[in-house]
């Protein structure tokens, strides 16, 4: 596969991990924020590959985990009308909320489906004029965009039985809560590849000048992954704080402007508090007034709630990168992908499912 | 981070695992979970508690085994098969694996009222084409119908009784350290073809499913003379659960070189492009085998020479007897642990 | 964000108004939505995620990226592992 089977060559791999032996003297906490680089990183063994000195923390970038938890009671709430399907991406099914998750619900009888995109639910919307279809909103500034032209599309061809439940939230925020953290221990980041493939880059430079930290945007096979730690390490080393692109081949300054205008059109940002995290200010995005007819909270009449996470889940210390998943107590015993604690252990990408996978042992065991 | 516990009135019981999930279905630990909590208390016997593929039963000094399976597949038609012919293969395999010839099977059906009979007609259709390409035949049947809504289309479950030749002795807790193993050809064609043609997904693949009987197969890797200690068709869960299968029936560690493992350029770019791992991608007309290392050429050469194996290739060896478990060599050089699927494995979009 | 593959626009099909294409990622096609890369033509390849092309791959840069990383770190680009990838039947 063309620019992909490139990026995953073993010889360049092992020339790169020479590469940042030979550059590291010392210590380093490098986060990289995209759960789809943490599930890379597990999948191809790739912090093994790396020197002692380079720590690799895993920052909350995998959207499915820090959705909030009453958003996915909605979710639920919603999946459970007779008359409403509600539309999904497969890694959310899973994802506890207070009592269940959205298998669960499927289970007693919930119509709730797996879509691959937000278009596929608008197609089902027109096909099945009877039901109240509702798209669960997941995702980054990556996915955003793609929730927007569903529903640019929904008002364009009138379509009266589509709505979502908006869940998209920021990235730059997160990190920003991260470097602000009393307790932060990360020195660099590789910031997320395709997230800048939609926004650009000029919303990490506030971050690289106010903080000092270099930000290496990477993308998400193993070889640009390993390139990504050898620039980061590289500036680290060097005394410098710079913002670097690593996945050029996709990432632009500026962005997808197209994206970015539709985006600004439909969406506003607002306060969220992020599920294993603190309210970040303007982190989520939500449908501007005009489209409110679209937006399942307002169409639903949800009630808005504020609900408490079990106490056991670790799963805040793990998203800031501070708790690596098999030092968690409840890893692999009482928090397991089946029985999952916490949001990290369900999503694929979770970190915590992700180590779970891969095969890391408990702590205690090794 | 706090709150104000307030519960939303939900009706659904709690999830504490008081009801049955779709992730008990597929094959992977759960699977394994339901079974070990529900039916082996309950059922226990020694053939049923050694969960083979099959039931070995003696009789007047001839071995047979007997197996069952229930097939529940959507869309019930997908490239290359349906629910007729992976009924009819599926439990043909079942016998296979422990090198049987395979003399009959049963087929029950619950059909749900308002299903097309034009649509049934197919699928018995291909049943009698799988059964015959095979040479078996489907000797006893039952019908069922139920109510519109309970039964997604139609139900089949297919039982098969197969006679083990002498000296016959494939089990999996024969592996041993040093064996080798091998797949018979490229893996996770059925899953992806199966869901190429889900409704949601959507693309278009000339990737088919590998449905097909594997019976003729495995006498051809018998009569080569090597020394073949167990066989499994990975169904679902994939080539990753049939082998900690076996390592956890042989107590053994098993070492898989990913580099080495067949898969189709098709089902690479499907699995891609829906964030799916193709080792737990279901199969249906492969098998997985350990052999002792000094025969692998020779039941390779066989396979080679038989339609349904010319694409078999050594993926990885028994390593040594210790806790049971799959590590992968992967395409860097790097070694993780393979584990078994834990619930449904989901199209990932994140 | 995450998972975004590259694939190969084999066709341009536009749907009431909006521009789509089917996407091949070598071996299965997809019908995705190419309205964010108005520029794409017939051979670009994309990166996909969730059913959209996010951006057109710069080939370019691609390949500038592979000479500066296998000038300084790799061998011959064509020595990827072998790995016995069929074609179909």
């Amino acid at each position: 596969m063309k620019y992909v089977d490139e990026f995953r060559d073993a010889e360049l791999a092992r020339g790169l991990v020479a590469e940042i032996r030979r550059t590291v003297t010392r210590p380093w906490t490098i986060m990289e924020v995209c759960g789809g680089q943490t599930h890379t990183i597990l999948r191809y063994g790739l912090d093994e590959l790396l020197p002692a000195e380079v720590t690799l923390a895993h920052g909350p970038g995998c959207p499915v985990c820090v959705t909030p938890i009453e958003l996915i009671d909605q979710a639920i709430t919603l999946a459970l009308q007779p008359q409403i399907t509600l539309c999904s991406f497969g890694d959310m099914l899973r994802v506890p909320g207070s009592a269940h998750n959205l298998f669960a619900a499927r289970a007693a009888g919930a119509d709730v489906r797996v879509v691959y995109s937000p278009l596929d639910a608008l197609d089902l919307a027109r096909r099945e004029p009877a039901r109240q279809v509702v798209f669960f909103a997941v995702g980054f500034e990556t996915t955003a965009p793609t929730t927007a032209m569903a529903v640019w599309r929904a008002a364009q061809l009138q379509v009266p039985n589509f709505s979502v439940l908006m869940a998209h939230v920021r990235v730059p925020p997160a990190m920003e809560a991260i470097l602000s953290s009393p307790d932060n221990r990360v020195q660099g980041f590789l910031a997320a590849g395709h997230v800048c493939t939609v926004m650009g880059l000029d919303e990490y430079l506030p971050l690289v000048r106010r903080f000092r930290v270099p930000i290496v945007v990477t993308g998400f096979e193993p070889i640009d992954l390993l390139h990504g730690v050898a620039m980061c390490i590289r500036q680290l080393e060097d005394g410098r704080a710079d913002l670097e692109n690593q996945y050029a081949r996709s990432v632009r300054v500026e962005g997808n402007v197209d994206a970015q205008q539709l985006m600004h059109e439909m969406f506003a940002a607002v306060d969220r508090r992020w599920r294993g995290l603190d309210t970040l200010a303007q982190s989520a995005l939500v449908l501007r007034e005009r489209y409110a007819v679209y937006d399942a909270a307002r169409r639903f009449a949800l009630p808005q709630q504020a609900v408490t996470e079990p106490s056991e889940c670790h799963a805040g210390e793990v998203l800031r990168g501070l708790l690596k998943p098999p030092g968690c107590p409840a890893f692999g015993t009482r928090c397991t992908p089946e029985r999952p604690l916490g949001a990290p252990m369900v999503s694929t990408e979770g970190t915590c499912a992700a180590y779970f996978r891969a095969g890391r042992q408990p702590e205690a065991i090794r | 981070m706090s709150g104000t516990t307030i519960r939303l009135h939900c009706p659904l019981p709690s999830d504490d695992g008081s009801v049955v999930l779709l992730g008990h279905g597929s094959g992977g630990r759960m699977t394994a979970d339901l079974i070990r909590r529900i039916f082996l208390p309950a059922l226990s016997n020694p053939a049923l508690d050694r969960l083979n593929d099959n039931a070995e039963l003696r009789a007047s000094g001839v071995r047979l085994v007997f197996t069952t399976d229930a097939f529940v597949v959507s869309p019930l038609r997908f490239p290359g098969g349906d629910l007729g012919s992976i009924a009819v293969n599926g439990t043909i395999n079942d016998l296979a694996v422990s090198g049987a010839h395979p003399l009959g099977l049963s087929a029950a059906f619950i059909l749900e009222e308002g299903f097309p009979l034009d649509e049934l007609r197919t699928l018995v259709d291909s049943m009698q084409r799988a059964a015959r390409g095979a040479g078996v035949d489907i000797v006893t049947a039952d019908t069922k119908v139920v109510e519109r809504g309970k039964a997604d289309g139609v139900f089949i479950t297919t039982s098969g009784v197969g006679l083990v030749p002498d000296g016959v002795d494939l089990d999996p807790t024969r592996a041993q350290p040093g064996d080798a193993i091998l797949v018979s050809g490229p893996i996770g064609d059925h899953g992806i073809a199966v869901l190429s043609a889900r409704e949601g997904l959507r693309f278009d693949t000339t990737v088919v499913s590998d449905c097909a009987a594997l019976h003729t197969l495995v006498a051809a890797m018998l009569a080569s003379g090597g020394a073949i200690r167990c066989l499994r068709d990975p169904t679902r869960g994939g080539v990753a659960t049939a082998l900690n299968e076996l390592a956890g029936s042989s107590r053994v560690e098993m070492l898989i070189d990913e580099p080495a493992i067949p898969v189709r350029n098709g089902v690479r770019a499907a699995c891609e492009m829906l964030g799916l791992d193709p080792l737990y991608v279901a199969c249906e007309g492969r098998l997985v085998g350990v052999v002792a290392a000094a025969d692998a050429e020779r039941v390779l050469a066989a396979m080679h020479a038989h339609p349904l194996g010319s694409e078999a290739h050594r993926i990885g060896t028994v390593y040594g007897q210790a806790a049971p478990r799959v590590l992968l060599r992967t395409t860097l050089g790097t070694t993780r642990i393979l584990d078994v699927l834990s619930g449904a494995q989901l199209p990932r979009i994140c | 964000m995450c998972l975004g593959v590259p694939g190969r626009i084999v066709r341009l099909v536009e749907e009431e108004g909006l521009q789509m294409g089917d996407v091949d990622f070598g071996g299965a096609v997809r019908r995705v939505c190419l309205a964010y890369v108005p520029d794409a033509a017939e051979g670009d390849y994309a990166v996909i995620h969730a059913g959209f092309a996010i951006s057109l791959v710069d080939a370019a840069e691609a390949e500038r990226t592979l000479s500066l990383l296998n000038d300084a770190f790799g061998e011959d680009l064509s020595a990827v592992n072998p790995s016995p990838d069929t074609e179909n039947r």
